[in-house]
Formats: structure tokens, C-alpha cells, sequence
């Protein structure tokens, strides 16, 4: 899983610095400041941060072969996830309704293949949660169950620290 | 998770086969059985399987390239030449390179990586193997759909490296490009995750005493080379998307004329395919640092400095890749910088150049057919290895670029480097593989043809190159071919002759396989007395490597099993191979498990081309293919690595003593 998550750096690398190349560039359309709304993804941020949070709780369930707490605390994290991922949806249709869409400006293109990207990572995690947790409930879990909450933490916290840069670098720090 | 051995209730006996009915054991969700047939590779997770497969199909791309090659020289042979129109030229170049860099090269290292990097370090397979087949199966349906599309509508045209706004959808408006973008994603999926189950399999599954300086240079370079991948896919991932996006949903990351900048193009794909030239070619230096030690009769001169110059180009291969932009007006400081940085990485290959001469140098050399290759290698690529030092001069590199003399360049490194490589290792391992030896006659006119071939294609190109030749041009006229001794037209003549003398030669090695296979003479345990522990083992070997897992002494294990010196420093033949085999067969392990195999690496490979195709033609094809990588995904997770003994038929008893188990795969 570290191995994986080292080329997830490269590859969000890769997608961070095309915006940061685009970001200025918002021809006819809304310009950063003119759609963002800073305090609503705050919130949003630190619901996922929370998210971190319980997944450490949940690793530490698993740890002590704790089943039904690892399952709570898995489902709690997912769900904090589903939170954060709908205040994204939510903020989009703002901002394409606000006259942001995918194709208005190398901004928004760059914008919504950014933060699409990191969206949907937090959503296949959030699957990868939920499939625990039925694990959990129905069977056993093949391996080391333990060792898997924990990878799965890893990359859990990894889409987090992600969103921090991407919060920072996008929302936080003026063009 | 990582397939590990453990001991448990289940024999291996390798010499009874039970016969396993299809009927019982074909329920929706029950696992493939069989030992022999189509179905025994197709679902196979077995690590020497894959890399035969691997092996073959990057071969039938090889034949492929080689044909575009020879489509493009005969074009190139005369002036006004009307074998090829602008159109077909174009797709035919750029799939040219695309097939022999992405389909031959990489996926042939692949094959001998998977083959060898766990018989090297004692292992009986990699950490991953369903996620091995899974690569695979992603790398066949990545190769098959990328060529559909000289059906569907026209291949790529805009170069291998595909610049923008050349891949744009208004000057390449056929879905060459989209076919092209979306099957290297594949591909680059399939090269993802080798390299994670690589890297993971030799930092974890060495036999004791196996200390990373103990390993083979061939599985050292393996090592460095799937960091590479590991780093680089994901930058060339995000320009394909961002090209995706741009060509099917109508963002426009590449237009000028929307604030775009061509330039990002580049940096993101320099930034991969810089690095990408050090995967095509580290693991022909690891093959060749086998080789050489081998067939001299002495160690690897300076293991050390081999290890860490490797590890030295993959480092440095990091910090240059802007050399292949010089002429796109970066700036004066940016090319004085990778001028530099590219000069300093001719480093540490020259170290290797070093330390190869000083293995040959006072050895009792044996000229096989793996050797000639090994020290083509050497030659060739120095050749390769000094235009590209004139390269990285920025002011005479600006006469260069976009010239025949690059091609001269990047050919000589790639087939008198890469290519030598390969087919030094084909002939080296092939006894331990298939249990037969190469030909060495044929095996000779084999190099020959294809060394004499290689400097007549590639050596010509130089003055091409500087007399203005530009790449890319699908014709040339009189008028522009000029006088004397540097004209265009005799030296573009004696390159297509070499381009045809490259393929009798490969044709040779062909005839070669296919008689060898027909009719070979069968190989000893240990035709060549090599060095280290793969060839501890049967012709092939088995299907759990080794009966007893070695512990490791030395470096070069194996020569150290079989010689000691005696009293007066002498060294003397202490063992014979066979010998060594038989005193493992006589201790073997009596509780192997090995990994089963599964339906799922295929089902999860074949939903990403449909995804793929449906991305570019009908949305709902590709939620259909997303379908079913969820369903290969989830019943990849729930499957454990080692069959359950119901899923056997008969079901196989839990005593151990059961003669009706079968070794599965």
C-alpha cells in the first residue's frame, strides 16, 4: 500500500500542478474567488479530517479483535466520507449553476479534474469501507483482518492529507 | 495479500495428476482447476507461466513493430516513394514506436523479470500472483486495443510521443488517438501493478541469507527499474487524461487558443518518458551483467559499483528530461541546467561500460551465441550511448533535434542496447525455460545478421541526421537529397537494405524457436555452469521453484555450491549441478502450498478495454465495462489466494496423505 500510495503522490502531483498552471487562466468565466466558498468547504474539510479520525479508532478496533467496534467505527468513517463527498456534489452544482462548467475555462477544467479526481478517490475508499464492514458481518476475512483495517487506514488518511494540499493550494492561498 | 507459504494440511505430490472434472468444480463463483490445457494458462497465477506469455505476446509485437519498421524504410528507400501516403506514414511511425517501446520492450523485460526475479532470490513466486496474471491479461487487451483502431477508423498519427496540438481533435480527428490514449492507460495499469508486486516480492520474499547485496545484478535492475515505473506511470496517466479529457469531453488542458499551453504536454510526458528510457534499457544492462560473468568464467567485476550506478541512473534519470525540449524555448538557464544534469547521468553507465570490460578482461572467454549479444550490447550501446553525449550539448544538440540523427541515436541505444540485451538473455536461459538449447549455429547468423543489419539501418542515419534529414517526413525528393558522398539517396538506400538484413536475422532466431522446440537437443541442469540460484532448479522448473528453499551464503550462490578452493587457492569442482538437485529432491519440503489459480485477473482485465471502447464510443458500454470491474474487484477480494479443499473434485481431504490432490495450476 505504500508503494501505491507513492505513485498516488505522483499522479496528483501531476494534477495539482496543472492547475496551479491554469488556475488564472478563467477567460469569460467566474473567476476563483467569485464561486469559492471557503467556510462551507471548511466544514467539508474537516468532516473528512473526522473521517481520519474514526479510521484510527477502527484500526485500533481491529487491532485489539474487536468485530463489532471495527465495524462501527469503518461505518462511521464511511459515512463522514459520503458527507464530505456530498458536500462536493453539492458545491459543484453550485459552482455550474454560478456558470463554472467543465468546459467554460482552463480553470474550471483543471478545478473539476483536480477535485474529481480526489472525489473519487474518497469514493472508491468509501466502497472499499463498506465492503469491510459486510465482510465483518458475513464471514471471515481472508488474510490478516487487522492488517488489511490498517491499509485500508493508510489510504484512508492518504485521500485526507491529499485533501489538505488541495484545500490549501486551491481554496486558502489567493492567485 | 501476499501469497505466503505456510505449512498446512495439503501435500503437494507433483508426480499423480487425479483427474478433476470440469462438471463439479464450474459453479458461478468456484475457481478454475485444471493442471493441464488452454484453461491451465489462461487462469494461471504461476509467476514462469505469465512470463512465458508475457514472452510470446511481447514477441508477436515485436514481429508487428518490425513490420511498421520495414513499411517505413521501404517508403524511405527512393525518392518520392509511394508505398505510403502522409496519412499511413504518420500512423505508421507512431505506431511503430508506440508497439515496440510499450509491447515489445517493456512487457519482454516483464517476461523475463517474471520469469527469473523469483527463481533468482529463492523464491516460489511473486507476493501478488493473481495481481501478476491480472497484469497480464491488462497488458494483452491493452496491446490488442490499441491496434484495433487501425480497423476502427485509423491509428494514432501524432508521433509516440504525441505532442499537442497534433493530438488534438482538429488535427487528428479519427480515433486513433483516443484508442492510442486509452490502451497505454491500460497498459499503464498492467505496468503499475507488476512493479508494485515486484518491488514488494524482492524486499520481502528473499530466501535466508539473501541480503540485498547478495542479489543478481539482473534482479537488482529489476528492483530500480519497477521504482522507476512505480514514479513515472501516474505522470504519464495524468497527461493521457487530461488528452482524454480534451479529445472526448471538450476541456481544452492543450489549446492555444483557449489559454492553453502545449508545453504541459511535454513536461508531463518528458517527465515519464524520460525515466521510461531507463526502464526500456536497465533491464538489458541487468541480462548482459549475467551474461558476461558467465561465459568469462569470473565474477561480475565490481558488484558494488554495478548495484549503485543503477540505482544512480535511476536517480539521476529523474533530473533531465527537459533534453528532450531544447528546442521548445524553455529558456537559456533551464538548458544550461539539463544540459548539465544530462551529462553527469553518461556517469554512471559509463561505470557499467567499466566494469563489463574489466569481467571480460583476463576471463576465459566462451563465445555462445548469449555472449556475442552481451558484448554487442556493449559495443552498440556505447556507439548510442556518445550521439546521445553530443545530444546533451544544448547548441549542437539544436542542429540534432528533430533529425535522422536522433533516430540514429535512440535506435543504436534501443536495439544495439535493449534489443542486444533480450535476445542475450533469450539464448542464455532458454535451456532452463523450455529444457532445450538454441541452436548456437543459427544462433550465430542470428547475431551477425542482426548486429551487421543494425549499423547499416541505424549508423547512416548519422550523416542523414546532419545533412537535415528531419524525422517524421514521409517522403524525400531529389531536389533536397543533395550531392557527393552525404546525399540522401545512398545512404537511405543502405539503411532499408539494413532494415531488411535486421529482419532475416529475426526471422533466423524464429526458425531457431520453431526447430529448437520440434526437434532440440535437451538441455543439462547446468548447460553454461552459471553463477546463480535459478539454475538450482529442473529444466523447467517445477512448479514451486525449489523443493527446498536455499539458504544463501554468498553472492553468486550457486558457483559457490559447486567450487571451493582447495589448499593452494585452486578452485576445483566440488559439485555437479545434478548433484546439488539431488540432494534438494532428497530433503524437499513436504508441506508446499502454492497459490491457486483464479478467474478474476482475467474478468477485471477484459472489463477495462470494454470500459475503454465505451469511453470513446457509447457511455453506456463503458458503465457497463465499470460493471464488471466492480464484479472482478469483489470477487478478487473474497477469493482466498489458496483454494479451499472443496472447491477440488473429488474434494480433497484435509490427512495430507491424499493421493486425489492435485497440485492446482
Amino acid at each position: 500500500m505504500w508503494l501505491f500510495l507513492g505513485s498516488e503522490c505522483l499522479l496528483f502531483g501531476g494534477l495539482i500542478s496543472t492547475y496551479m498552471l491554469y488556475r488564472g487562466r478563467v477567460g469569460t468565466g467566474p473567476t476563483p474567488s467569485q464561486v469559492f466558498d471557503i467556510p462551507f468547504t471548511s466544514v467539508s474539510s474537516f468532516v473528512l479530517l473526522m473521517s481520519s479520525l474514526t479510521m484510527v479508532f477502527a484500526v485500533s478496533a481491529a487491532a485489539k479483535k474487536d468485530n463489532r467496534a471495527t465495524s462501527l467505527w469503518l461505518t462511521v468513517t464511511a459515512l463522514l466520507g459520503a458527507t464530505f463527498v456530498g458536500g462536493q456534489v453539492y458545491e459543484f452544482a453550485a459552482f455550474m449553476s454560478e456558470g463554472l462548467g467543465f468546459t467554460t475555462s482552463l480553470f474550471g477544467s483543471s478545478f473539476y479534474v483536480l477535485t474529481g479526481f480526489h472525489g473519487v478517490h474518497v469514493t472508491v475508499g468509501i466502497i472499499m469501507l463498506m465492503a469491510m464492514v459486510g465482510i465483518l458481518q458475513r464471514s471471515e476475512v481472508p488474510g490478516e483482518m487487522s492488517e488489511t483495517i490498517e491499509m485500508i487506514g493508510l489510504y484512508w488518511h492518504f485521500v485526507d492529507v491529499v485533501w489538505i494540499i488541495i484545500f490549501t493550494l486551491i481554496y486558502l492561498i489567493p492567485a | 495479500m501476499a501469497s505466503i507459504e505456510r505449512s498446512a494440511a495439503q501435500v503437494a505430490v507433483p508426480l499423480v495428476s487425479a483427474p478433476v472434472t470440469p462438471a463439479s468444480t464450474f459453479g458461478a463463483l468456484r475457481r478454475p482447476v485444471s493442471t493441464t490445457g488452454w484453461k491451465s494458462w489462461v487462469f494461471t497465477v504461476d509467476h514462469k507461466k505469465i512470463g512465458i506469455m508475457y514472452g510470446a505476446t511481447a514477441m508477436f509485437f515485436f514481429i508487428v513493430g518490425g513490420i511498421e519498421a520495414l513499411l517505413i524504410r521501404l517508403q524511405l528507400a527512393a525518392p518520392n516513394g509511394k508505398i505510403l501516403n502522409a496519412d499511413i506514414y504518420n500512423q505508421m511511425f507512431t505506431m511503430h514506436a508506440t508497439t515496440m517501446v510499450f509491447l515489445f520492450v517493456m512487457p519482454m523485460a516483464a517476461a523475463f523479470a517474471n520469469y527469473f526475479v523469483p527463481l533468482q532470490i529463492g523464491a516460489r513466486d511473486v507476493a501478488f500472483p493473481r495481481l501478476n496474471a491480472f497484469g497480464f491479461w491488462a497488458f494483452l487487451s491493452g496491446g490488442i486495443f490499441i491496434n484495433l483502431s487501425w480497423f476502427l477508423g485509423g491509428a494514432a498519427d501524432g508521433g509516440w510521443f504525441m505532442y499537442a496540438p497534433n493530438s488534438g481533435p482538429i488535427f487528428s480527428p479519427t480515433h486513433g488517438v483516443d484508442f492510442w490514449s486509452l490502451g497505454l492507460q491500460i497498459t499503464g495499469i498492467a505496468s503499475l501493478t507488476g512493479a508494485i508486486n515486484l518491488i514488494v516480492t524482492v524486499l520481502n520474499m528473499r530466501a535466508p541469507g539473501m541480503s540485498l547485496m547478495r542479489m543478481p545484478i539482473f534482479t537488482w535492475m529489476t528492483l530500480v527499474v519497477q521504482f522507476l515505473l512505480l514514479f513515472a506511470i501516474p505522470i504519464i496517466t495524468v497527461a493521457l487524461f487530461l488528452l482524454m479529457f480534451q479529445r472526448s469531453f471538450g476541456a481544452t488542458f492543450f489549446d492555444v487558443s483557449a489559454g492553453g499551453d502545449p508545453l504541459l504536454w511535454q513536461h508531463l510526458f518528458w517527465l515519464f518518458g524520460h525515466p521510461e528510457v531507463y526502464v526500456l534499457i536497465l533491464p538489458s544492462f541487468g541480462i548482459v551483467s549475467e551474461v558476461l560473468p558467465v561465459f568469462s568464467r569470473k565474477p561480475l567485476f565490481g558488484y558494488p559499483f554495478v548495484v549503485f550506478s543503477g540505482a544512480a541512473i535511476g536517480f539521476v534519470g529523474w533530473g533531465v528530461w527537459a533534453h528532450h525540449m531544447f528546442a521548445s524555448g524553455l529558456g537559456p538557464i533551464s538548458v544550461a541546467v539539463f544540459s548539465i544534469t544530462t551529462m553527469a547521468i553518461a556517469i554512471p553507465t559509463g561505470v557499467k561500460i567499466v566494469n563489463w570490460t574489466l569481467t571480460l578482461w583476463g576471463g576465459k572467454l566462451w563465445f555462445t551465441t548469449a555472449m556475442k549479444f552481451s558484448i554487442g550490447l556493449i559495443v552498440m550501446f556505447t556507439i548510442g550511448g556518445l550521439s546521445g553525449v553530443t545530444h546533451s550539448v544544448a547548441p549542437s544538440d539544436t542542429q540534432q533535434t528533430d533529425t535522422y540523427y536522433i533516430v540514429a541515436h535512440l535506435h543504436y541505444v534501443l536495439f544495439g542496447g535493449s534489443v542486444l540485451g533480450l535476445f542475450s538473455g533469450f539464448y542464455y536461459w532458454w535451456p532452463k525455460v523450455f529444457g532445450k538449447m538454441l541452436s548456437e549455429r543459427l544462433g550465430s547468423w542470428n547475431f551477425w545478421l542482426m548486429v551487421i543489419g543494425l549499423n547499416l539501418t541505424f549508423g547512416p542515419m548519422h550523416i542523414l541526421g546532419l545533412q537535415g534529414q528531419p524525422r517524421r517526413m514521409y517522403i524525400w525528393t531529389e531536389a533536397r537529397a543533395g550531392e557527393g558522398f552525404f546525399n540522401f539517396g545512398f545512404w537511405n538506400l543502405v539503411s532499408s537494405i539494413g532494415a531488411f538484413i535486421i529482419a532475416f536475422g529475426v526471422l533466423l532466431f524464429l526458425i531457431n524457436v520453431v526447430q529448437t522446440t520440434r526437434k532440440g537437443v535437451a538441455a543439462p541442469l547446468d548447460p553454461w555452469d552459471a553463477r546463480s540460484i535459478e539454475w538450482m532448479t529442473t529444466n523447467p522448473p517445477k512448479e514451486h521453484n525449489f523443493d527446498v528453499i536455499p539458504t544463501v551464503h554468498h553472492l553468486d550462490e550457486f558457483f559457490h555450491l559447486k567450487y571451493a578452493e582447495d589448499a593452494n587457492g585452486v578452485l576445483v569442482k566440488t559439485s555437479t549441478a545434478e548433484e546439488i538437485m539431488a540432494a534438494q529432491e532428497a530433503n524437499a519440503d513436504k508441506h508446499i502450498h502454492m497459490p491457486s489459480p483464479s478467474y478474476w485477473p482475467l474478468v477485471l482485465a477484459l472489463g477495462l478495454p470494454i470500459t475503454a471502447y465505451g469511453v470513446i464510443f457509447s457511455i453506456p458500454i463503458a458503465v457497463f465495462g465499470g460493471v464488471i470491474i466492480l464484479f472482478g474487484a469483489f470477487g478478487w477480494a473474497l477469493e482466498p489466494s489458496i483454494a479451499k479443499d472443496t472447491d477440488f473434485d473429488p474434494p480433497a481431504s484435509n490427512n495430507g496423505s491424499s493421493k486425489e490432490v492435485v497440485p492446482v495450476g
